[in-house]
């Protein structure tokens, strides 16, 4: 087999063993061409989309797939018969640099499978961006993984030339993983980020002083978690994500729902089970209300309510909760109050109370101004709103909406729902 | 009133002058190549005057701020007649002392420059996105796009700033224009009907970089790698990269 042979193979094979992690973002860091090649751009650029409509905007690789430890929900796990591959510190800077000229990628996502020890190969990884940062005088964005275990010295040397650096929990809750994983725990994951998170504020303080400090991972720490492996409810999910928010200041936690690979291990769900796409989908929203809508957890989610709605969005659900909120004045309600009207965005909400200085706010102009119409004429009034004959309980106002509204999950949740006859 | 001007961006800010020069507040700017005369409206050609034009530019930096003049020229580069009117529009209201006039999104016209915008911010946006480098064997970088607004010029500053050391040329089929970096400074080219056509052709005439077919094919088995089959989604694909861009896109190509 010649060179180039072997290469796309090793691509091949590493590739395909790293696409399970979903963080594909390249945001955040204003990273600058310093005589050199390459910047980060702060708002992100996605290069392309693969055929399952996810952004491709850094090049995903593992180093190795070689792993000394077997996590069951894992493709690289000791114990799977795959093919095993490992690239070189010189491969993976050559393609990155030949990728990154010719605009395919945005910069480097690089992970890989623990061999030897965690140290071993967290040093090794380092090689590969000290070489492209040194040598290569490269600017572009660097996603590195924090290998759980590896020595504070390696963490705080790599976060030097790194954008953002990234431990997955892998499973939402302790025991969780502990069915899948039993060599890991969730402790191995909040030691770095830990450590990371206030290496981070310490070198922003210095930076209020000291203006030549070096940057220290610029673009923050994010997490992953598997969903749909483990029997862990959407409440304990959400708890567990709001809680690595706040506590270790992640710019992002990713929901992965679980893609079967085996049938081997008989607590997890097998091949053929679809992927939970429509909850991860629910859980992304709530994520999403958590961070730019001002919700706190319990609203959307707590004991008494523990599973997200499939059929609708989680803002729509909390809505019809709380019913007693509605109708909004539209020219009236503050910013804060508007947002959290199902079908009215951060951006509309903008638009309508910079609009409404101008003079009441009527049906048309609200509908041109790219609000949701359909579901937030239920929870709104305007100038010219007619008053509704009676009151719609819940259930009834569900039903409207899922009737006239054009879910693109309506074919699927139909079909996955049990008959009766 | 109509005023049909010679399509330029100069001619455009000339309509604004002229409309307070001669007090017609009810002016609509058409360019040349579009105007169709109407029975019942006179109309005026405008002469594009730098020194006017350049009065406009001014007056609205000096008045209103550097981001509402990139505003206007943004909306110009949609290349939208319909956009050219609303830009027009705010450009007037403004001088007459309206100044929060951008803010108000219930008017259509308003309202209309701001999606335009983002339309054309997002055209900017997937340009430095999706333009694809190929390499030739004398070290330049080359990249042909067909944007569906004139982005070209909005999008230099990124390149120019990101690959600092490499000369490249990204040249722009609809509208037979580009820009040449030399790893010193941006010049604009034309290239002349001929070499146009070899360019369009698939048979190019610069050769390749030996190694360029080798990083092309390795980005496509890498798109293939990278794709999950359980969550397959074309939908949604097609929504992301529109059928239009394929043309260009290494990883779309068979």
């Amino acid at each position: 087999m010649n060179v180039l042979e072997r290469i796309e193979e090793k691509l091949m094979i590493l590739a395909d063993a790293a696409k399970y992690d979903v963080s594909c973002s390249s945001s955040g860091s204003k990273r600058k061409n310093t005589g050199g090649i390459g910047d980060a751009s702060s708002s992100g650029i996605c290069h392309t989309y693969t055929e399952d409509g996810r952004c491709v905007s850094l090049l995903k690789i593992l180093l190795t797939n070689h792993c000394i430890y077997d996590c069951a929900f894992c493709v690289s796990r000791k114990s799977n018969d795959v093919k095993r591959a490992a690239f070189t510190v010189e491969e993976v800077v050559d393609l990155t640099m030949n990728f990154y000229r010719r605009n395919y990628i945005e910069g480097l996502f690089l992970s890989s499978g623990i061999f030897k020890n965690a140290d071993f190969t967290m040093e090794r990884l380092l090689r590969i961006v000290k070489k492209l940062r040194l040598e290569e005088r490269y600017n572009g964005y660097i996603h590195l993984k924090t290998i759980p275990g590896a020595s504070e010295e390696l963490i705080q040397e790599a976060g030097l030339y790194v954008d953002r650096m990234s431990i997955n929990l892998e499973m939402p809750t302790e025991a969780g993983l502990k069915l899948v994983a039993p060599e890991k725990s969730h402790d191995a994951v909040r030691k770095p980020l830990q450590f990371v998170n206030t290496k981070i504020q310490t070198f922003q303080n210095e930076k209020k002083l000291i203006k030549h400090t070096p940057t220290f991972v610029p673009a923050g720490q994010s997490t992953q978690m598997v969903i749909g492996a483990t029997p862990e409810n959407d409440w304990e999910i959400m708890s567990v994500a709001d809680e690595f928010y706040k506590k270790y200041q992640l710019k992002r936690v990713y929901y992965s729902g679980y893609i079967p690979i085996n049938n081997t291990d008989t607590n997890l769900p097998q091949i053929g089970t679809r992927p939970p796409l429509i909850r991860e989908n629910r859980l992304y929203q709530t994520d999403w209300l958590l961070r730019f809508y001002n919700f706190s957890l319990n609203e959307i989610l707590n004991p008494a309510f523990t599973q997200l709605d499939l059929d609708i969005d989680p803002k729509l659900g909390w809505a019809l909760r709380n019913l007693h909120l509605f109708p909004v004045d539209i020219n009236k309600a503050d910013y804060q109050t508007i947002i959290r009207v199902p079908g009215i965005g951060r951006g509309s909400a903008m638009k309508i109370v910079s609009a409404r200085k101008y003079g009441s706010l009527r049906e048309y102009q609200l509908k041109k101004m790219g609000i949701a119409y359909n579901r937030a004429k239920h929870f709104i009034t305007c100038a010219d709103s007619v008053t509704p004959l009676g009151f719609k309980y819940a259930p009834q106002l569900k039903n409207i909406i899922l009737q006239t509204g054009n879910s693109k999950y309506k074919q699927e949740i139909a079909e996955n729902q049990l008959k009766l006859f | 009133m109509n005023y049909v001007f010679d399509g330029s961006y100069q001619g455009f800010l000339c309509c604004v002058f002229e409309c307070f020069e001669m007090k017609e507040w009810h002016a609509v700017p058409v360019a040349e190549g579009l105007f169709q005369p109407d029975i019942f409206l006179p109309e005026r050609t405008i002469f594009t005057d730098v020194d006017k034009a350049q009065r406009i530019q001014n007056g609205l930096k000096s008045k209103f701020g550097k981001l509402i003049v990139d505003d206007i020229y943004r909306a110009f580069l949609s290349e939208d007649p319909v956009a050219w009117q609303a830009a027009y529009y705010i450009m007037v209201r403004l001088f007459q002392g309206q100044t929060d006039v951008l803010e108000n999104f219930g008017d259509t016209q308003v309202l209309y420059f701001h999606q335009t915008l983002k339309k054309v911010s997002r055209e900017r946006h997937r340009m430095k996105a999706f333009i694809r480098f190929s390499k030739s064997n004398d070290g330049l970088y080359y990249a042909i796009i067909e944007p569906d607004f004139n982005v070209l010029p909005l999008i230099l500053s990124f390149f120019r700033n990101r690959y600092a050391d490499m000369p490249w040329i990204i040249y722009d089929v609809k509208r037979k224009y580009g820009f040449y970096y030399d790893t010193v400074a941006v010049s604009e080219i034309e290239i002349d009907t001929t070499e146009q056509k070899n360019l369009q052709s698939s048979s190019l005439t610069i050769a390749l970089d030996e190694r360029d077919e080798l990083f092309k094919r390795l980005w496509k088995q890498y798109f293939k790698s990278t794709n999950i089959e359980a969550r397959r989604n074309i939908k949604l694909h097609v929504q992301h990269v529109p059928k239009r861009y394929w043309k260009y896109l290494v990883e779309k190509q068979r």
